[in-house]
């Protein structure tokens, strides 16, 4: 806001100059130019534009765009569980409460959750930290999940979505200038949340490779490579691990998860655990471990040591609730004049919204089997879960029949990241029209067969290789006929450019 | 302890310088006594209050008000759409959730939303912008819904807040201010660059305080917005278009960003006052300031009316801002995903209620009228009390939600609460939840003039619990008036004349 000299020649109407916008490319904050969203990037934009365009009438090869971009379970068809809506509905509008149209359990989980609201109405802003009953049933929920492992409700902090959560941790944690600038591990590929994040904060980014051709499992010794080459320009403090997977849905073994436990003791990280997709494991021989089980099962050389935040939500799972933004993380071996720390970062967002709150608190307390509720609960969690399941091993079945298509088993989350080989042509094609490869490719596919795809560079892939992510959510019909025309299409690309 | 764990901690409590400037909140303190007297009575312990009674929060539910029965029969049908089929509820509530239904993906609040919200939402919101302003356009491009509009500025500032700079960015934040905006400043590397509203005319913001600040802020930062609140928080004072054109003026002049968070613009008190937006003050003057004054202005579902703050629906209106950096501005609301559902509905709620003819009509009118009487009534109440109690001093009341009294506080009181480690305000507030059970908030929490103190209170507060708490009044009456004053309270001669002079009774 300081008077520019060289703006003194500039004569304007009623005294006022025609000088520039305050707010440029030049004066912004230069991070936030830095920030990228695949996930609701230019394709999506471009996928909204043609869905305009379809409700105006033009005519496209296609009368619907799939928007296979995004893991949002009942933008796809999935239904919401019945118990659930149900309670939410009663803490909406609690003059329900008297009618027989709900059943018992519904109605006393809503009376207890109303309980702990201010004025009773889950309209009241709660704590900051999130409403102290809820936190105590996750702690609870985490204990009875980890086989006993003490939770304290004080290391639970309810989030606007687990995002929220991760965001406030990083913000926490990075500081430093220059050489000694925070650095931060994150798997390539990774959701790009966490790159967003780290390039808003300016925080350095260690990207450490998934081994595709093992299954995108990790290998400590790549964790190792990346932290060394690091330690020349930062100062890595942070790793953070999504497992189950997003993109690439592998779950880690619990040797594999013991190994990273190590490897963060030794070499001082904060070890932020993405779990997220907890419930969504379907492959054989796969089992979610949870990091703190794991750590705490080390015994306390570990468990009294490792510094960690691990984060979940109601997002996905079999609940699918992204448009709640229900989330929390657990805070372990925390100073707690770092907690003191925390605590002001979260009252600058108010608190999280209480639906949200009520909706994580049935998911950590769902019918139990003596209540009405559980027969119908169950029947219809299982549907969900054994839905995916299957739509999981149906998509890779059907990409792994595709000559140029690849497709690691789906073991966990929620989407496929196959790789795609291009045709040299098409990669000049693509370099012509000024695009990287995979998002000339999905932006065909998008124009030609209105099936909208992140390209995997939206998320991180070894130079050289290409991908993309699809969601494995749309309903099992509409999934066959998107394989399989994403079957024809890779065929017709690979011809054209041949 | 291991010589590893030892480096771990200390290597821990490196942690963002910026985080670590941001002031604790002095609630914090007083929450915690809170917990602890409540648990206190629960167990019996005599204490001459039977309960707590807190008029600290911003929260009008918490406070007592009902939310508007048409909202949440609406809300709840959307959650579960079974209550569709049969006539429980009206058929206008039934129509309206089919409607926000169909502009949710799959039929279903618990799908993401677009990036800017639910497009007939955003909608919506233009359309009650443009009806508000007496006709004044406004693009629904330029529209953001966001988790509270708390979320929206902190994005916003985290655009304008440049920490790569050598110089600090620094934001012209009012005193007295709520503690999330200027805590949300600090957090981001910013500069807290205040401009002291005046008191005795009643909070009015004056140019020269603004003017004032800048002079304050030459070698220390480099100020790049001007952050009003309209009405107040905590002042309660509403801006005259006069003073509003004197701020578009320096804006403009002094080449600052403007960002006016309006989010109690339906919580009007005053006789003589009117809420007139800054877009719309801003285009009444015409060309070139309408068209060069960059402008964002906030409004949620969590006050007025409404009271939904646990729902988290606010927006943010974005006008003449560089086309190029409102790119950016799309990408990073995006990596938020979206707003919670549940809030933008209420957004709609909000901005298209009950029309006269429709069935739900005559109710969401008699709630509603009821709400505007309960919050008229309570805030000329709460200004007459607090000055007819010996040692405050309370400007009147205008809009907002607060009333936020000056207490005098004797030389005597201010040396045992340096003793004690407090700030004067937060002591007394301890002491007043010690000794009447109610909790107002600190004024040193807000940013006041030095050597001046207050508290912050919520006129909210429906009437029968404050005749609930005037048993409380009394006693705040006989703690503080002449021959039973304790020792660290009594208030010179001095202060008194000081008072009856300052005091705009």
């Amino acid at each position: 806001g300081t008077w520019c000299p060289l703006n003194m020649s500039q004569q304007a109407v009623n005294g006022v100059s025609h000088r520039g916008k305050v707010l440029t490319l030049d004066s912004m904050n230069p991070n936030v130019k830095r920030v990228e969203y695949a996930v609701r990037g230019p394709i999506v934009q471009r996928a909204v534009q043609i869905e305009k365009e379809l409700k105006e009438g033009v005519k496209k090869p296609f009368t619907e765009v799939i928007k296979a971009n995004i893991g949002d379970a009942h933008a796809m068809g999935q239904k919401p569980i019945t118990f659930l809506r149900q309670v939410l509905a009663l803490c909406s509008y609690p003059e329900l409460l008297e009618d027989n149209m709900f059943p018992e359990d519904a109605k006393k989980r809503a009376r207890r959750i109303l309980e702990s609201c201010g004025g009773h109405s889950i309209g009241a802003y709660s704590a900051s930290q999130g409403i102290e009953c809820i936190r105590q049933d996750v702690a609870r929920y985490i204990e009875r999940r980890d086989g006993g492992i003490p939770s304290s409700p004080d290391n639970i902090y309810l989030s606007t979505g687990a995002s929220d959560a991760i965001v406030t941790m990083l913000k926490l944690l990075v500081c430093g200038e220059g050489r000694s600038r925070t650095g931060v591990m994150i798997s390539i590929p990774q959701y790009p949340l966490y790159s967003a994040a780290l390039a808003d904060l300016g925080a350095v980014q260690i990207s450490y490779y998934l081994d595709e051709d093992k299954c995108w499992s990790l290998d400590v010794a790549e964790l190792r490579r990346a932290l060394n080459a690091a330690r020349q320009h930062c100062n890595p403090r942070v790793l953070c691990i999504i497992n189950p997977g997003n993109p690439t849905g592998q779950v880690q073994s619990r040797q594999c998860i013991e190994d990273v436990i190590r490897f963060a003791k030794e070499e001082h990280l904060f070890l932020m655990a993405d779990e997220v997709y907890q419930d969504n494991v379907y492959a054989e021989g796969c089992k979610f471990h949870s990091f703190k089980k794991v750590l705490f099962e080390m015994g306390p050389e570990y468990s009294s040591t490792v510094e960690m935040a691990s984060f979940h939500s109601t997002s996905k799972c079999y609940m699918g609730e992204c448009g709640f933004r229900g989330g929390y993380m657990e805070v372990i071996n925390m100073d707690p004049e770092v907690k003191a720390q925390l605590t002001k970062l979260v009252s600058v967002r108010l608190c999280p919204p209480v639906p949200g709150q009520a909706l994580l608190d049935l998911v950590v307390n769902p019918p139990q089997p003596d209540e009405p509720s559980y027969t119908t609960f169950m029947k219809e969690r299982t549907a969900v879960l054994a839905a995916l399941a299957e739509k999981a091993r149906l998509t890779e079945e059907t990409f792994n029949t595709v000559p140029g298509i690849t497709c690691n088993p789906v073991q966990g989350a929620m989407y496929t990241f196959p790789r795609i080989t291009l045709p040299q042509k098409a990669i000049d094609k693509a370099k012509e029209e000024g695009q990287v490869p995979d998002m000339y490719y999905c932006m065909r596919l998008l124009e030609e067969e209105g099936i909208c795809l992140v390209p995997g560079s939206g998320f991180g892939q070894r130079e050289g290789t290409f991908h993309f992510r699809m969601t494995i959510l749309p309903p099992t019909e509409k999934l066959k006929v998107v394989l399989q025309k994403i079957r024809e299409f890779h065929l017709r690309f690979t011809q054209e450019f041949s | 302890m291991h010589r590893a764990q030892i480096k771990l901690c200390n290597e821990l409590r490196e942690i963002s310088p910026h985080v670590k400037n941001m002031k604790q909140l002095e609630y914090v303190v007083l929450a915690r006594r809170v917990s602890q007297i409540k648990e206190e009575l629960r167990q019996g312990v005599r204490k001459p209050y039977k309960e707590v009674i807190d008029v600290s929060w911003g929260d009008p539910h918490r406070a007592g008000l009902k939310p508007l029965t048409f909202v949440r029969q609406v809300l709840s049908t959307c959650l579960y759409p079974e209550l569709m089929n049969s006539n429980r509820l009206p058929a206008d509530v039934r129509q309206r959730a089919q409607r926000l239904l169909g502009g949710c993906a799959g039929g279903s609040v618990g799908s993401y939303t677009a990036t800017e919200g639910i497009p007939e939402i955003v909608h919506s919101v233009s359309e009650f912008i443009t009806r508000r302003d007496g006709g004044v356009p406004s693009d629904p491009e330029n529209i953001y819904i966001s988790p509270g509009s708390q979320w929206a500025l902190t994005n916003i500032l985290n655009v304008l807040v440049n920490r790569e700079a050598s110089t600090r960015t620094g934001v012209l934040t009012p005193m007295p201010c709520h503690s999330a905006t200027t805590l949300g400043i600090m957090g981001l590397g910013g500069v807290v660059v205040p401009y002291y509203l005046s008191e005795e005319q009643g909070w009015e913001l004056q140019v020269e305080d603004l003017h004032q600040a800048l002079e304050s802020a030459k070698g220390v930062c480099n100020p790049v917005a001007l952050y009003v609140i309209n009405p107040g928080n905590p002042s309660g004072q509403v801006q005259s278009r006069k003073s509003m054109q004197e701020v578009i003026r320096f804006v403009s002049e002094r080449r600052l960003f403007l960002l006016a968070d309006e989010v109690y613009q339906d919580c009007i008190y005053g006789e003589n006052s009117e809420f007139v937006s800054y877009k719309k003050v801003l285009t009444e003057m015409g060309p070139p300031l309408s068209d060069t004054v960059e402008l964002a202005s906030f409004h949620s579902a969590s006050k007025g009316f409404m009271g939904e703050c646990g729902l988290r629906g606010g927006y943010v209106e974005l006008v003449n801002l560089d086309p190029a950096v409102l790119k950016y501005i799309k990408t990073l609301f995006s990596t938020d995903s979206c707003a919670p559902v549940l809030g933008q509905l209420a957004l709609d709620l909000m901005m298209n209620p009950p029309q006269p003819g429709d069935p739900s009509y005559p109710l969401y009118d008699m709630e509603t009228q009821h709400i505007r009487t309960t919050l008229v009534h309570n805030a000329k109440r709460a200004v007459s009390v607090l000055n007819s109690l010996q040692g405050f001093c309370c400007q009147p009341v205008e809009g907002g939600a607060f009333a936020f009294p000056r207490v005098y506080l004797p030389p005597k009181a201010i040396q045992k609460a340096k003793e004690v480690g407090m700030q004067p305000d937060t002591f007394y507030c301890i002491r007043l939840l010690e000794e009447a059970g109610l909790l107002f908030s600190a004024g040193c929490e807000y940013g006041q003039k030095e050597g001046t103190h207050h508290i912050r209170y919520n006129t909210t507060d429906e009437i029968k619990r404050y005749s609930k708490y005037s048993i409380n009044k009394y006693h705040i009456k006989t703690v503080f008036s002449s021959g039973q004053i304790p020792a660290w309270l009594k208030i010179s001669g001095q202060i008194q004349k000081d008072i009856k002079s300052n005091c705009a009774l």
